[in-house]
């Protein structure tokens, strides 16, 4: 399947397993950087890791410290190879930007639960697309 | 979005490695947030100074990007991790590494004012309807609600792109159009104290999905203390960006005591503590005031910790209000604040009293340390003799 009209925040290419979440999250205070995990108990990705991952979520918030968040990820390896956003946030546009991971926005019309769990993703961000392999 | 022929140029870098950085980070957030264009902007304040908020890959982000970087416009800075003239419990390798931050920022050329409320510290405000660029979320919030400034909910990395290049997106709460509210909380009790704002602006951030301005209804006109308890509540638990008292939205939402008490069960995780921290935002000239009214002839009966810019504390100083603050046990730590400080950790405490909500969400979330959450007056009652 390919979700196309994304639109691209962030260029470059990545692929890998999606992680998809429906909740928000907080780059400051819910995720470890060392490990790439997600370290929230009450977060329903609790204790995955980002690592290598397409990161499909709606946007982050919480503090405008948590773009480091991103920068720190590549660092140490452990960031997302990209990310699609239901809608993506500064904190998520400008970190991705400076960490060099491709980030697009779904098309208003997509389908929620387009891109299922586990599923292999490619993100073309400046193509704007999404290619779901099932 | 639109860039001119001179964006372009410093983008692909021409005018070097910073300055391209900074324009990439621009159009991101350009992209993200759908502005056609960028605008000139009046002041940048940046957030990303504590060693605890971003950590070592921050630290080398920081001393790579100022070898080629300058401000190009006034610009002030968070707070750091901790007051360098009470070193305290503050390991040798956290004061290490906050200092080669504190270096890279001094190199870029900003004022290091080390404040959360630079709204408070500085006397020349820029008139109503200027664009800045605030990231640090309790000061974009009470710029754009109480003194009119038009600024969004910056990241750390965005205003500082702002700071050198002198540029913000067209977007967003940068626009009149949406400034104007869509979604009222109104409040259906008689609010008490600076603590109620708090749980309000909480509340509000979390059901105002967008990065847009919510109505309050039913309060009083906040005081300053209020103001900011409440802008920085608002800026902690979600993406809202500004409040205007009452105004035309089409959605009301109630926030009666029921909805109080939902953030209280999840914020305040104690009913005492072992140690008073105030201070989140820094506290101002008039909080200095009351606290100094509410304990004259009195002791704190807990260690209590007061964080202020240094820029307050010399203030409160020459008129003799830190003395006599001081004289009832409590302790200024400048230069610093209560989220995510490094002053309180597990190993020595359980429990922190606050009046802060954004305080008790990164106590809670980040230091690991619980938190009774009790308005100013009641903490100097209880907790002084």
């Amino acid at each position: 399947m390919i979700i196309s009209n994304c639109r691209k925040i962030v260029g470059g290419a990545g692929e890998g397993k999606a992680l998809v979440t429906a909740q928000p999250i907080n780059f400051l205070v819910m995720v470890d950087a060392k490990t790439g995990r997600i370290t929230d108990p009450k977060h329903e990705l609790y204790n995955r890791s980002l690592k290598g991952t397409v990161l499909v979520f709606p946007y982050a918030t919480g503090s405008s410290v948590g773009a480091y968040a991103f920068y720190s990820l590549r660092e140490y390896g452990t960031a997302p190879s990209a990310v699609v956003c239901l809608k993506a946030d500064i904190s998520t546009a400008s970190g991705c930007a400076i960490a060099n991971i491709p980030v697009v926005d779904l098309p208003k019309d997509a389908q929620a639960g387009a891109i299922k769990q586990g599923s292999f993703v490619r993100v073309e961000a400046d193509a704007g697309m999404v290619v779901v392999k099932v | 979005m639109e860039l001119s022929r001179d964006e372009e140029e410093a983008l692909a870098g021409r005018h070097g490695e910073a300055m391209a950085s900074a324009y990439r980070i621009l159009v991101a957030i350009g992209e993200a947030t759908g502005a056609k264009k960028l605008i000139p902007i009046k002041w940048a304040h940046v957030s990303g100074v504590n060693y605890n908020t971003i950590g070592d890959a921050g630290v080398q982000f920081l001393d790579k990007f100022s070898s080629t970087a300058k401000v190009s416009v006034r610009t002030t800075i968070n707070p750091m991790g901790y007051d360098k003239s009470r070193p305290g419990n503050i390991i040798e390798h956290f004061q290490k590494k906050q200092a080669s931050i504190v270096r890279s920022y001094e190199r870029i050329g900003v004022t290091p004012s080390f404040t959360c409320t630079p709204y408070e510290v500085f006397d020349d405000i820029p008139q109503k309807g200027t664009a800045v660029s605030f990231a640090e979320s309790n000061a974009a919030v009470f710029s754009n609600s109480v003194l009119g400034l038009m600024t969004n909910k910056e990241s750390a990395l965005s205003a500082l792109a702002s700071s050198v290049t002198g540029k913000a997106t067209l977007s967003d709460l940068r626009l009149e159009e949406a400034r104007d509210p869509k979604v009222a909380i109104e409040a259906d009790f008689k609010f008490g104290s600076e603590l109620d704002y708090g749980l309000m602006g909480y509340f509000a951030g979390r059901v105002v999905k967008n990065r847009s301005c919510v109505a309050l209804d039913g309060i009083e006109k906040p005081s300053t203390m209020q103001a900011k308890a409440l802008s920085a509540a608002i800026g902690t638990s979600g993406s809202c960006g500004m409040f205007t008292l009452g105004g035309r939205a089409k959605k009301k939402i109630s926030f009666g005591k029921k909805e109080a008490q939902v953030v209280i069960d999840e914020l305040g995780t104690a009913e005492h503590g072992d140690m008073i921290t105030l201070g989140s935002p820094q506290l101002g000239m008039n909080e200095l005031e009351l606290l100094a009214k509410m304990t004259e002839g009195k002791k704190f009966t807990k260690r209590c910790m007061i964080f202020c810019s240094r820029a307050i504390h010399n203030q409160a100083t020459k008129i003799g209000l830190a003395g006599k603050i001081e004289r009832s046990g409590a302790e200024f730590m400048c230069d610093s604040c209560m989220c995510l400080t490094p002053y309180v950790t597990r190993d020595e405490y359980d429990a922190v009293i606050t009046n802060s909500v954004k305080g008790a969400y990164y106590m809670n979330n980040s230091n690991k340390v619980k938190v009774a959450l009790k308005d100013i007056k009641t903490i100097a009652k209880e907790y002084t003799e």
